[in-house]
């Protein structure tokens, strides 16, 4: 559907993106996760031909956009970056200019708004005025003029900064009904919300692609440490001590009591490792009681902050 | 051309919810009255000169102030990567806006069309031809000046400043009629020939030559191709 080809701007001097390149099939939801002026929205905007690349270029079904913007532009539905719109025009104006630049007038109008609004939830709002509404409706508004020809991508840049939590969720959960029938491009900086949301996560530092794959490929490829969290009732701790000479794969980081007698400790292993069974027995062994046991998986978290400050090592 | 229309109904819309349009039309109406009605009867004459001669200088500052807007306040508040993203090509936006802006002010100058009445019921052997190109001379200074307004507005997110900046370049076309006193003999010929005074004056005498209409043709399309241009640069930045 869409093909990056060593993409690359320069602002003069500055190098904000160096030659990208990725693919992005049909139909699922990538996000496009990079520290604050990692290139993130140039890279966006480039594709939607909004900028012109210094180098390289975007093909989406196998047009490029230096030659054929105009047809690109009309597969595309884009929300730019803080969502501007115009506020002086009602909701149904603001929808209606949308559909008549992309020729979608008479009854195909009707029937495309009546589809948007109630997609995206703005029943209420048609016929106030957008700057009467509140973040929530108004980023709604742009999600659907973004959408009202139904593109087969739809590329938004930053679509939740701003929103209070139940917003956010909303409009999550509107992407994640998105995606099942076209190919969504979102960008953030809050990791969180590419996590809960997103098929596969692309991440760009400095202008380059440090990491690309699903949640779970980016953990298990990043072989580092995972964390092993045990309560244990009767148990003393220098024994707890002694665990790492019958189960060597472990650290002991730290034990911790806690108000009801019971230890809370927790233990380091490598992530390609699964140290539970041992742990177990050994707790087994020392007849104490296990109340409870929690496998905390390396975070993504940990990843970004890692792969993105390598980054800035290597660029160095 | 479908987008084209999109636009031009957007503008003509934005100018029209909110109160700007009136306002203009309002003081327009008003100014031009007060200068035409001034001297209309003092004068005892059947013509309307005395409106054909003001509303130029009307336009001066009416026209940079109705036209500042047209680009700049998309790029102000940011939109300007909306409609710049669309399936519309950079001469359409233009050619939309500019026609926006140009009814707006034809709008207004159809105002003044109550002194023609006045002057029916009052006048005597009016030269009705006489009236007919003085309208077609101030639509075609209006069509002159708002290319430049928007041309001006293009260039900054700021709309003082495209205010300011239109009322300049406007200042310039209009004053250059004034200025042949000051010019070698062998510029004349051609500063003459860009000033819109000039043209202006051939055609309110009743004279419709082609030279004229190619003047404000030529510098319309210079001014809406300028602009185009400067939209188009945002994509090199």
């Amino acid at each position: 559907m869409i093909k990056i080809e060593n993409l690359t701007k320069h602002y003069g001097d500055v190098k904000a993106v160096k030659s990208i390149s990725f693919d992005l099939e049909d139909t699922q939801i990538v996000g496009f996760l990079g520290a604050n002026g990692a290139g993130k929205s140039t890279t966006l905007k480039m594709m939607t031909g909004y900028l012109t690349p210094t180098n390289g270029n975007v093909y989406v079904d196998n047009k490029n956009i230096i030659d054929h913007s105009i047809e690109i532009q009309k597969m595309i539905g884009y929300l730019p970056e803080l969502n501007p719109l115009y506020g002086e025009m009602k909701v149904h104006d603001y929808l209606k200019f949308h559909a008549d630049v992309r020729g979608i007038t008479g009854y195909d109008f009707n029937k495309s708004l009546e589809k948007v609004v109630s997609e995206c939830g703005l029943q209420g709002v048609v016929h106030k005025t957008v700057s009467n509404c509140s973040k929530g409706y108004k980023q709604r508004i742009g999600l659907a003029a973004a959408m009202i020809h139904d593109p087969k991508v739809l590329i938004l840049d930053e679509p939740v900064t701003g929103l209070d939590p139940n917003q956010i969720v909303e409009i999550r959960e509107l992407i994640k009904r998105l995606g099942k029938q076209k190919l969504v491009l979102m960008s953030s900086h809050i990791l969180q919300e590419i996590q809960a949301t997103v098929d596969r996560i692309i991440i760009i530092h400095n202008g380059e692609i440090v990491a690309d794959g699903t949640s779970d490929e980016l953990i298990n490829d990043s072989k580092g440490l995972s964390e092993l969290e045990i309560e244990l009732l009767d148990a003393d701790e220098s024994k707890i001590k002694d665990m790492k000479a019958k189960v060597p794969s472990i650290n002991v980081k730290s034990i911790m009591t806690t108000d009801s007698k019971s230890k809370k400790v927790t233990l380091e292993h490598n992530s390609n490792s699964d140290p539970r069974k041992d742990v177990f027995e050994y707790v087994v062994k020392n007849k104490w009681t296990l109340i409870q046991m929690n496998s905390s998986k390396r975070n993504l978290e940990d990843i970004f902050r890692k792969l993105t400050k390598q980054g800035v090592k290597a660029d160095a | 051309m479908h987008n084209i229309n999109a636009i031009y109904k957007k503008e003509l819309r934005s100018f029209f919810t909110s109160p700007m349009a009136y306002i203009f039309l309002v003081v327009f109406a008003l100014v031009n009255g007060y200068f035409f009605t001034n001297t209309f009867f003092l004068y005892n004459q059947s013509d309307m000169r005395a409106l054909f001669g003001i509303v130029p200088m009307v336009y001066l500052f009416f026209i940079p102030a109705v036209s500042m807007g047209l680009i700049s306040r998309e790029k102000g508040i940011g939109t300007i990567e909306i409609i710049s993203t669309l399936p519309i090509k950079e001469r359409d936006i233009v050619i939309g806006k500019y026609l926006a802006g140009f009814t707006l002010i034809l709008i207004s100058l159809f105002t003044t069309i109550i002194h023609y009445f006045t002057l029916i019921k009052f006048g005597t052997t009016i030269d009705h031809g006489a009236v007919f190109t003085g309208y077609l001379g101030l639509a075609l200074v209006a069509g002159v000046y708002t290319s430049i307004g928007v041309f001006a507005s293009s260039l900054t997110e700021n709309q003082v400043i495209a205010f300011i900046v239109g009322i300049a370049i406007v200042l310039v076309f209009f004053l250059m009629d004034k200025l042949l006193y000051f010019v070698p003999a062998s510029m004349a010929g051609i500063i003459q020939y860009m000033s819109t005074e000039f043209h202006l004056s051939n055609i309110s005498r009743g004279v419709i030559d082609t030279r004229n209409l190619i003047y404000f043709g030529s510098i319309i399309g210079f001014f809406l191709f300028m602009t185009t241009r400067v939209l188009e640069s945002r994509k090199w930045s």
